[in-house]
Formats: C-alpha cells, sequence, structure tokens
C-alpha cells in the first residue's frame, strides 16, 4: 500500500493546449502528468507508433458503436470536419492529441432545446481485439433547458483512446455515466472535456472495473456563472490491473459549484489505482463552492493507491473550499465482528466493500445502475475469492 | 441440556518480544440454564478467555479443548462458532460503515438460523426486541456502530443476544461504561433470555455491579491467566469489599 501527497503550488496543466499532434511532445514518464501511468503498456497510443501501424495498414482494430437512444435525443455520425467538433477545448495531453489526430468519423447525441429525455441514452462501445488501435470522438451536446440521461458502457477487448466532449447549454441538466467494463486485456485512455452552461448541472460518472489499464482525464470547465458540477467515481482494480482517474475542475467564473467523490477498492498483487483531483479556482471566481474527496480501501497486500488532491486558490471570496483522501486496509476486526455473527467470511467481506461503496452508489440515483453495479462489484471479491 | 466444556486452555499472543502466554490453563464448564460470573482484576486475560472462544485470530491456543456438547469449537472458524451456538457480545464493539443495523441483524439471522426469517414476523420481532431495550426505532437505520454511544453499542450488542438466541453467551464487560439506568435496561434484556433457560451465560466482568441485576450461580476468580478460586454469589460480595489483591497474589504464585 502506498499513499502520495503533492503539495502543488501550481493545479494547472502544464500540457501545451493544442489540437497539433506535433505540439504535444511524447511523454517519457517523468512528466507530472504522466508519471504514475506505465507507459510500456499503453502499446503505442502516446509515441505515434499505435496510430502509424493503424495507418499503413498494420492490423486493424475495431470497436463496435451501438447507441439506445431515449427517442427525443437525435443521433448523428458525422465527419471529422464537422464545425461542432472541439468546441469543448482542445487536446490538453499527447494521448488526446493523438486521438483527435486520428478519429474518422464521431458520434454526436443533441439534446434538442428543451427536451427532456424520457429514458436513458446508452452508447456501447464494444472492442473486438486488442490488435490496432482505434480512436473514438463523441460529443454529448444538451442544449438550453434539456435533461438527459448518457450511459457510455465500455466492454470486451481494445486499445482504445478517445475523446468525449460534453457541452451543456444554459440550465441544462446531464447524468453522464462512463462504464469501463472492459476485459482484462483491454486498455483504454479518454479525456472528457465538459463546459457547464449557465444555472446548468452536470453529474459526471466514471465507473472503472475492467481492463489492463484504463486512465481517464475529466476536465470541466464553466460557461457561465451558476453552473453545478458533480464528479462521482467507483474503481476496483485487481492483480496488476491499473485504473487511473485524473480530474481536473477549473473555476474561472463565479458562483459555480463542484464535488468530487472517488471511492475505490484494490486487491491482489500489483493492483494500482491513481487519483489525482485538481481544482483551480481563479481569481474571478468568487462564490465558488467546491469539495473534493477520494476513498481507497486496500483489501490485501501488494496493491498500490496513489491519492493526489491538488486545489489552488486565487481568490478569498469563496464559499467553500476543501479537500480530503484517505487510503486505508480492510479491517480485520470487522470481518471478526461479521464472522461472531455466524456470517461466513465470504459474506462479511462483500458486506465490508458494499458498505464502503453504499454512500457513492446512493449519490448516483439510477436505480438499474444501483443494482448493477453492486452485483458488479459483488463479481470482482469473487474473482478475488476463488 | 448443551455443555460448554473448557479443558486446560493456554492461550498466547504474539508481541514483539516473541509469544507471551496469557491463559494459563482454564477449566471451566456452563451448561445451559447457568450463569456463571468471572471476575479478576485488569489483565487477568478475562476478555482473552472470551475471544478465544470465540476465535478471535490474535490469539493461539497451544493447549487443552474447548468442546460444545463434545464438538471441537477450536476447529471451527469464527463464523462455524457462532452458527454452533456461541454468541460474544464485545466491549469494543466495531463501526462498520454503510451496513445497516437492520441489515446486518437480518444476514447474521439468516445465517444463523441457515435460512432467511420471513418478514413480517422478522420485522415485528426486531421491533419488539428495540422496544424492550429502549432503542429508538431510528436506529435500524443507522450504520451499524457508526456514531453509537458507549450505551448505545451494548443495547446494540443485547440486542443481538436477543434475536439470535445462541446456547452459549459471553458477555465481555457488558457493564462497563454504563449509567445505571443503562444498565439496567441492558441486566433485564439478558435476564429474558437467561429466563428461556436454553442459554448458559458466561458474564465477565471487573466490577460486582452487574451483578445486583444478574444474580450468577457461580462465581470464578479470575487471576494469572486461570480461575483461582470458586464459589457461590456470596464470593461476589466478599470480591466487594476485599477487591482482587489477595488473587492477585495466588495467581502471580501460581
Amino acid at each position: 500500500m502506498g499513499v502520495s501527497h503533492r503539495v502543488s503550488e501550481d493545479v494547472r496543466p502544464v500540457a501545451v493546449e493544442s489540437f497539433d499532434l506535433a505540439d504535444h511532445p511524447v511523454p517519457q514518464g517523468r512528466e507530472e502528468e504522466w508519471r504514475f501511468t506505465p507507459l510500456s503498456r499503453l502499446r503505442g497510443l502516446h509515441d505515434g507508433t499505435a496510430a502509424a501501424s493503424a495507418a499503413s495498414g498494420g492490423a486493424q482494430g475495431k470497436v463496435v458503436v451501438e447507441i439506445d437512444a431515449a427517442p427525443e435525443v437525435v443521433v448523428e455520425t458525422v465527419d471529422r470536419t464537422d464545425p461542432r467538433l472541439g468546441r469543448t477545448g482542445t487536446p490538453l495531453d499527447r494521448v488526446s492529441a493523438q486521438a483527435w489526430a486520428a478519429f474518422d468519423r464521431a458520434v454526436v447525441l443533441t439534446v434538442p432545446r428543451e427536451a427532456v429525455a424520457s429514458r436513458p441514452t446508452v452508447v456501447t462501445r464494444r472492442g473486438e481485439g486488442v490488435d490496432g488501435a482505434v480512436f473514438g470522438h463523441l460529443l454529448v451536446e444538451v442544449e438550453a433547458f434539456a435533461s438527459a440521461v448518457v450511459v457510455i458502457d465500455h466492454v470486451g477487448s481494445a486499445t482504445y483512446a478517445d475523446n468525449l466532449e460534453i457541452s451543456l447549454g444554459d440550465s441544462a441538466q446531464l447524468t453522464l455515466v462512463s462504464l469501463q467494463e472492459w476485459a482484462d486485456d483491454a486498455v483504454h485512455l479518454s479525456s472528457h472535456r465538459a463546459r457547464v452552461g449557465r444555472d446548468a448541472r452536470l453529474r459526471h460518472i466514471t465507473v472503472s472495473l475492467g481492463g489492463d489499464l484504463v486512465r481517464i482525464h475529466p476536465v470541466v470547465e464553466y460557461a457561465g456563472p451558476g453552473g453545478d458540477a458533480e464528479l462521482l467515481g467507483l474503481y476496483f482494480a485487481d492483480a496488476g490491473q491499473h485504473l487511473e482517474h485524473r480530474l481536473f475542475v477549473d473555476h474561472a467564473v463565479p458562483h459555480c459549484r463542484s464535488n468530487v467523490t472517488y471511492k475505490g477498492a484494490l486487491q491482489g498483487q500489483d493492483a494500482h489505482t491513481v487519483w489525482i483531483g485538481d481544482v483551480l479556482i481563479r481569481h474571478d471566481a468568487v462564490g465558488t463552492d467546491t469539495y473534493e474527496q477520494n476513498r481507497n480501501l486496500v483489501l490485501t497486500d501488494g496493491a498500490r493507491a496513489d491519492s493526489v488532491p491538488n486545489l489552488e486558490i486565487e481568490t478569498g471570496e469563496i464559499v467553500g473550499a476543501g479537500h480530503a483522501s484517505t487510503t486505508g486496509r480492510f479491517d480485520d476486526e470487522q470481518l471478526f465482528y461479521l464472522q461472531a455473527r455466524g456470517i461466513p467470511e465470504e459474506d462479511a467481506r462483500r458486506l465490508v466493500v458494499r458498505g464502503f461503496f453504499a454512500d457513492l452508489l446512493a449519490r448516483i440515483g439510477i436505480d438499474e445502475l444501483e443494482d448493477r453495479l453492486i452485483a458488479a462489484v459483488d463479481t470482482e471479491l469473487e474473482r478475488a475469492g476463488s | 441440556m448443551s455443555a460448554l466444556e473448557i479443558r486446560d486452555l493456554h492461550v498466547t499472543v504474539e508481541t514483539e518480544d516473541g509469544p507471551r502466554e496469557i491463559l494459563t490453563g482454564v477449566d471451566l464448564t456452563v451448561r445451559t440454564g447457568e450463569t456463571h460470573a468471572i471476575m479478576g482484576p485488569n489483565g487477568s486475560g478475562k476478555s482473552t478467555l472470551a475471544y478465544s472462544i470465540a476465535g478471535h485470530p490474535k490469539y493461539t491456543v497451544t493447549r487443552g479443548s474447548v468442546t460444545l456438547d463434545g464438538e471441537d469449537i477450536l476447529a471451527m472458524t469464527v463464523d462455524q462458532r457462532a452458527r454452533a451456538g456461541l454468541f460474544l457480545a464485545m466491549q469494543y464493539p466495531v463501526e462498520i460503515p454503510g451496513v445497516s443495523v437492520s441489515n446486518f441483524l437480518r444476514t447474521a439471522a439468516t445465517a444463523v438460523n441457515g435460512e432467511a426469517p420471513k418478514l413480517r414476523t422478522w420485522v415485528k420481532e426486531v421491533n419488539a426486541a428495540m422496544e424492550r431495550l429502549a432503542i429508538d426505532p431510528a436506529f435500524a437505520t443507522r450504520n451499524v456502530n457508526e456514531g453509537f454511544s458507549g450505551g448505545e453499542k451494548k443495547r446494540h450488542e443485547i440486542l443481538q443476544l436477543e434475536l439470535l438466541k445462541p446456547r452459549f453467551a459471553i458477555l465481555d464487560e457488558t457493564d462497563s461504561g454504563l449509567d445505571v439506568d443503562a444498565l439496567k435496561v441492558v441486566s433485564e434484556g439478558v435476564n429474558r433470555v437467561r429466563e428461556s433457560g436454553a442459554v448458559g451465560t458466561l458474564l465477565i466482568t471487573h466490577y460486582t455491579r452487574i451483578l445486583r441485576y444478574i444474580t450468577p450461580d457461580f462465581v470464578h476468580v479470575f487471576a494469572g491467566g486461570k480461575i483461582v478460586e470458586e464459589g457461590g454469589p456470596e464470593l461476589a460480595d466478599q470480591l466487594e469489599s476485599e477487591g482482587y489483591e489477595r488473587f492477585v497474589k495466588a495467581g502471580a504464585g501460581a
């Protein structure tokens, strides 16, 4: 078990903001934003070799996209020249720039002005093999006063990098869930770029359970005052798995709110999780209210959780700002207590881990998803028990 | 009638300086319907006896046996012991975040009885037991032991005792930290369970106070990791007036 806390003087990403891949140097592993990521396991997504191989007739990967949309939601597949793409911001890191440079066609989901989606829209991305990198792009645009739930489910095997643009108009509401339920051999790097309109509310939820290496990089910016972003995350790393979540919430406009809660469990040799929570309250962002927390539960020896909250405040006129990070070992006394009441060890362990995630699951607030996630957490535990 | 038999029990605990023997040969037989008080000074090994019987991994049995109607308890896992009919009311019950009392009680009852309790009668049974122990109904939705006061924790332990109906109950310093009112409520709970005649009770305590509410059939004085004197309730009165000093010396000399 390892915990590191970085005291940061400047949480602003140092990365170049550019659409041009050439402007982003190939990471070597020492850079702040790459220092936790095992680059050798990225299968060339970061250094151009994966894209070059695919472009020059090498193995062609395949990720099949299926969309089950609510009737109110407009679904389009568009060319990379579509003017709506890239408006939420430029790629912030090399892999994001690579995905931007290499993607072929993008999916655009639009929730028209004032429309209320009557059921969740589910985008399933199904990888059909790890040979050959695939690059994706998805734009979710929720226009003013509209509301929707969008679930993006990643399954199967893939070597995959993508950009997800999230745009909320004034007073729009979106719950976006990104599920990483990949097979054991998948590698997935994803940049999420969200712009939250005036008085809009974004609930952004990541759930990372599968894959060999998953790295999600959500960035939230506000386009007007009154915006509210709740970022929730649940992850469960098994032996050998690397699950990384690095968040950046950029408060540049007044009277916006953000709340980040990520919880993770780890078990098995070399299970590794990384959580970086960067929050910046810029000079003009008076009235900001922000809180971020990360909790890790280490179930076995040999696992490592890195947790680094960073908060930088450039104005004193805020409502509140705080952060918390804890990493604790599974408490054998809890196990003893439950077993002393007749509950078999495996069930007792499940109760404790479910309990650890309970408040987070309740906050997700989508009943079907909650049941599914409880079952998924149970499955993760069974993998360790066997 | 069932019997819990402890024979020549030796138990060690791992310390920085290697294993240290805490129990040095305990002999005791508890039958259902009987109440035994184990009294002794701090550090005499009373709690070690309780946790060793329950199977806490911190303790290693190096010699002796514990059997329940002839069955080897020491060969069982902690949960098997509980399902065999042992119950340990703990001195310091642990918090279990995110697990509600009602979920916990139902899960425990299911495990101990081998089948899920019938929902309607179970809820009634739980509510009635809670009422008898003066526990607020809102308690059921709280997380196990999380934010409980000392008195609430003990009442919650006795609530479990009433609901799980073990054959043998070990109460480890259940009286500690309770004010008189809470002590009465908890003692009444223990007495209700005893009145059934179906439970053997091992009451571990430092003070005689609880024995004013729960009358033991036998009193054992514990010192130096074993029982050094046995008698009836009158022995407790003697301890009340004379203290443990005499026995500490006896235990140390043994």
